[in-house]
């Protein structure tokens, strides 16, 4: 396993059967069935794709993120890494990359850890948990804060060093690059497309995504 | 396993008697459950994908858990996860109560949903833990290492809590401890009242991450 392993999609958008412009600061939870397959678009380039998936009969069968990357014995996702739960199943299976290096340690921005790491007074400035607790507060699955755990961060990039320092750099990820994965099972795909401006996740520029679903 | 609500200011020092200890642990805010360990805020607000004197343990909701005052060990792993009964089977061989009495192998997993049932918590409060005692390095390809032999014997780290914590650990051996043979070493477990916390406390002051998460964390006791 490496930090990327490119490869291309034969699907064609024209056959999705889901086909969605997400804006920044919004939030997007949907089911993806067994043998579907999910592809993130970074419509614009850089943008931070802050993403949890639920085993969607089980919410407390979630995607795991120490559990995932000690599998595969890698920090960053890309073509063939298995996104597993905390139960030990396969939730989806990464099947195509065009951008590589996905974070799995970052986690989503929150009010109260953008005032540890920026400032105090930043409290209001939007961000992807506040659009996780929304979301959930209005969709019928009854999932509450306990739900909300570590995310993926689809485009962004958080190099970690041999001596264990660990920082936000510039992203490596361009316009159109994307990234597709199919489900091993039934999911919940719960997503918030970061309006973080403190970082340079979103190049300071939070943009766009495409989200699309085919059986 | 073990859980223990440390009372803000106090330290709880783990000492690695053997060598070679793991102690997995998650750690929630006491008087509310809700606030818990997210080690990818600890991990993004320092900077660091390691652990030792100096760091704070961070919740979801900007305040410090605990502060690492003391540390003899120098590498505590927050990437690597804790095992599960799969893993300990493929890794060790089936071993059952009814053939192995007490000293049926003992996954992590489990002696946290145990510890934390204890709690009225589950499943859903399960958060990424902290390994103390071990070490698992990152190449630039993203590749993880476990690194043996990080912790001697008599190695220690102090913990001292910022808020009422509720400690959930246990000394199940990491997930990716290469020893073929399951043997979890013991670790000595002491609390002990913390001398008054400085102005210029190493930890509270070591960022400016940390002078921020101090304030907020002080504001819940005003």
């Amino acid at each position: 396993m490496s930090a990327l392993i490119y490869h291309e999609s034969k699907l064609d958008p024209a056959n999705a059967i889901h086909d969605h412009v997400l804006p920044s600061g919004l939030g997007w939870m949907h089911e993806i069935k067994a043998g579907q397959t999910f592809r993130i678009v970074d419509l614009e380039g850089n943008q931070a794709v802050d993403t949890l998936f639920y085993n969607a009969h089980d919410r407390a069968d979630r995607y795991s993120l120490q559990d995932t990357i000690r599998a595969q014995g890698n920090i960053y996702l890309t073509t063939g890494s298995s996104l597993l739960s905390s139960e030990g199943s396969v939730l989806l299976t990464i099947v195509a990359d065009t951008c590589g290096r996905h974070d799995t340690l970052g986690g989503a921005c929150a009010a109260e850890s953008n005032q540890v790491r920026y400032a105090i007074e930043k409290k209001h400035m939007h961000n992807c948990r506040d659009t996780f607790l929304l979301t959930i507060a209005e969709s019928a699955g009854g999932y509450t804060k306990r739900d909300v755990t570590h995310n993926i961060n689809f485009f962004m990039n958080v190099p970690v060093t041999p001596e264990g320092k660990l920082t936000f750099a510039d992203g490596v990820s361009d316009k159109g690059r994307y990234v597709e994965m199919r489900a091993e099972m039934d999911v919940v795909c719960l997503i918030s497309n970061c309006p973080q401006l403190n970082n340079p996740c979103n190049a300071y520029n939070p943009t766009p995504v495409r989200l699309l679903i085919w059986d | 396993m073990w859980s223990y609500v440390l009372k803000r200011h106090h330290i709880l020092r783990l000492t690695d008697l053997q060598g070679g200890a793991n102690v997995g642990t998650m750690l929630y805010n006491r008087d509310h459950f809700l606030e818990r360990l997210n080690l990818p805020d600890t991990l993004k607000a320092q900077h660091t994908a390691k652990l030792t004197t100096g760091f704070v343990l961070y919740s979801d909701m900007g305040r410090l858990l605990c502060s690492i005052v003391a540390d003899s060990c120098g590498w505590h792993d927050p990437l690597s996860g804790h095992s599960n009964r799969k893993l300990l089977e493929q890794k060790y061989g089936p071993s059952r109560y009814q053939e192995a009495r007490n000293d049926f192998y003992r996954n992590a997993h489990d002696q946290f949903l145990i510890e934390l049932g204890k709690w009225g918590l589950g499943k859903p409060d399960l958060v990424a833990n902290v390994n103390f005692f071990s070490k698992v390095t990152v190449n630039e390809q993203g590749s993880m290492q476990f690194v043996p032999n990080n912790s001697r014997p008599g190695d220690y780290v102090e913990l001292r809590a910022e808020m009422n914590v509720l400690v959930i650990l246990n000394t199940c051996p990491h997930p990716m401890d290469p020893n073929p043979a399951y043997q979890p070493r013991p670790v000595a477990l002491m609390v002990y009242p913390s001398p008054p916390v400085a102005g210029d406390d190493e930890c509270r002051t070591s960022c400016e991450e940390n002078v921020r998460g101090s304030i907020l964390t002080d504001a819940l006791f005003r």
